[in-house]
């Protein structure tokens, strides 16, 4: 079936174990919504130097909303802020590739799983939306350190 | 299941010929359920030949042309103002005014009243009171006039089984009301609203009414000289026409009294550079070319909707609500957001699944050609009220039948099963 191949057992996992979530103390705060179905995050980002140390996040939305964040969580958590970037631009990437990518396993890891998604244009937000604010928190964050740049 | 128990249906076996999407299959073999009808209808055969019908033959644009074509033109957009004026039982076809859909409509009020002399004019010592079951069309134009007059935006809560409360109407409604905005039948709780109340208190203390009808002229009689307001706005593309053509029906002498909103062609009576004179209504607020074939389309619906009845419409769609909220109550851990009888209740249903989110739910069905609506259905305010960040809803129309309810229900119990 389709759907399979939006909702892998790996996407259930994360939806129904998310890793990482609750709101920790961070640098930066940033809330985002996706109008279209009304999932929203709140998202922290905590560097320690060029390191992202913790991102810690609230949020209610849908299945491909909550398990992209807690994807997010496990992919840039422990990384530097440059490779972490690395990581978010692949995952752009691949959601913007309707459903012609199956994306870079050694960069991306359990995030390929989103591949299927990408097929869904009204689903491409939800995948996104922890990702976009994690970058809006990001930059947010780099700006009250303006030492750290890679 | 056997549905020999629901009476007042339709011939949906005949009616369902005449609309051709109806007969789509999706998704490797699964027939369309089309249960999308409160966000938009479908088009019956008998609409969609009327627009070619006009393309072909007919196409001009409309008044003051000399030529057989414009003439025609301007007999079938103005033939259409006739008809929609029956329809809504219109002491005057002038009161008829065409829009482009029921938003435009409602800011149309709302700039009438912002630019009007007394007694109409809203400024900063008026209120305008509005409900928080509103569609944001009905919440927006009046929070934007509020901002630009000064004036004070005041609203009717909701009970906890999904109606107006009207406890407090002598505070909300009062001598400084100017304008009373509320709809007829909720878009999201299917909630019909008790709104000769409103317009009695309305009327008592000299505040103007207007109807939000977007959601009830689709699906049952509606008689704006029954209904006493001063407004009744709604859409086309709702109730079978296309997308680009609504109505605002308005009482002669307020739409004598009002100011022009838009300017432009066709609403004019002379032109100089200094200054200019308007047309009577409606055309005073049709500036430019009108949606003519849309119009056109509009009156072929209405022709379509009457000939059928909108009694038996209603009749119809409320068996089949009725026996959609009976089955709902099947599955488990299913809140239906809203009245949860089929009494003084529309066609339109919302319900959470629970933890389900809405729009997992809606995926899942539409891979079983299930076409649902989930969100907050631009009435983001009832959302907030009940604490649920969305719903599902399923509406019905003429055209729905007691084995797509069927088909939802079994539908839904595979979206448990998948997400269980
Ligand atoms: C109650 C209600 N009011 C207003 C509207 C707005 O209609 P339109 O988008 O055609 O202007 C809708 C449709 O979504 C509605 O359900
Ligand atoms: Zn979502």
């Amino acid at each position: 079936m389709k759907l399979d191949s939006m909702y892998q057992e790996i996407i259930l996992d994360h939806y129904r174990n998310p890793h990482g979530k609750g709101l920790r103390d961070g640098d930066a705060e940033v809330h985002h919504v996706n109008p279209t179905c009304g999932d929203e995050i709140t998202l922290r980002v905590k560097l320690d130097g060029a390191v992202v140390a913790d991102v810690s996040y609230e949020s209610q939305g849908c299945s491909i909303s909550q398990a992209s964040a807690s994807v997010l969580n496990d992919l840039v958590v422990g990384k530097t802020v440059g490779e972490a970037q690395q990581v978010q631009e692949a995952f752009l990437e691949l959601m913007q590739s309707k459903g012609q990518s199956e994306g870079d396993e050694e960069i991306l890891e359990d995030a390929v799983a989103f591949a299927g998604v990408s097929k869904y244009p009204a689903r491409v937000k939800c995948a996104l939306l922890g990702w976009m604010a994690w970058k809006d928190a990001t930059a947010k964050a780099l700006a009250g350190h303006p030492e750290i740049s890679d | 299941m056997t549905h020999s128990h629901l009476t007042g249906l339709l011939d949906t076996d005949a009616i369902r010929k005449d609309f051709p999407v109806l007969s789509r299959v999706l998704h490797d073999g699964k027939p369309l359920v089309y249960l999308d009808n409160a966000a938009t209808s479908q088009k019956p055969r008998q609409v969609l030949d009327a627009l070619n019908a006009y393309y072909e033959q007919h196409n001009s644009n409309v008044h003051r042309g000399v030529h057989v074509l414009a003439e025609e033109a301007t007999a079938l957009y103005e033939g259409a103002r006739d008809k929609v004026a029956a329809f809504i039982n219109a002491p005057s076809r002038n009161e008829v005014i065409f829009t482009k859909n029921a938003s435009e409509s409602l800011n149309l009020v709302a700039n009438m009243l912002g630019w009007a002399d007394e007694p109409y004019r809203v400024d900063a010592d008026s209120e305008i009171v509005i409900t928080e079951m509103e569609h944001h069309s009905n919440i927006v134009p009046w929070q934007l006039l509020a901002q630009r007059t000064g004036a004070k935006l005041k609203w009717f809560g909701l009970t906890d089984e999904g109606r107006l409360d009207l406890s407090n109407i002598d505070e909300l409604i009062t001598e400084k009301t100017k304008i009373v905005s509320v709809t007829l039948v909720s878009n999201l709780l299917g909630t019909v609203n008790p709104v000769e109340t409103i317009v009695r208190k309305a009327q008592s203390v000299g505040a103007l009414v207007a109807i939000d009808a977007s959601q009830a002229a689709p699906h049952a009689v509606l008689d704006v000289q029954a209904l006493e307001a001063d407004f009744v706005a709604f859409t086309g593309h709702k109730m079978l026409a296309p997308t680009g053509i609504g109505v605002l029906w308005g009482r002669q002498e307020l739409l004598e009294d009002l100011p022009p909103f838009l300017g432009g062609g066709e609403m004019i009576e002379t032109v100089t550079m200094g200054s200019s004179t308007y047309a009577p209504a409606p055309h005073k607020f049709e500036a430019g070319t009108p949606p003519i074939a849309q119009a056109v389309g509009l009156g072929a619906a209405i022709d379509y909707l009457s000939a059928i009845g909108m009694d038996k419409v209603a009749a119809h769609e409320h068996a089949i609500t009725a026996y959609a909220i009976e089955r709902l109550a099947e599955v488990p851990d299913l809140r239906i957001i809203g009245p949860r009888t089929a009494v003084d209740r529309g066609a339109a249903i919302s319900f959470t699944l629970g933890d389900i989110h809405p729009h997992d739910v809606g995926q899942v069905l539409d891979e079983q050609g299930i076409a649902v609506r989930v969100g907050h259905h631009c009435a983001r305010p009832v959302c907030l009220r009940y604490g649920i960040p969305a719903t599902t809803r399923a509406s019905f129309y003429l055209y729905s039948t007691p084995g797509e309810v069927d088909a939802l229900i079994d539908g839904l119990h595979h979206v448990r099963n998948f997400f269980g």
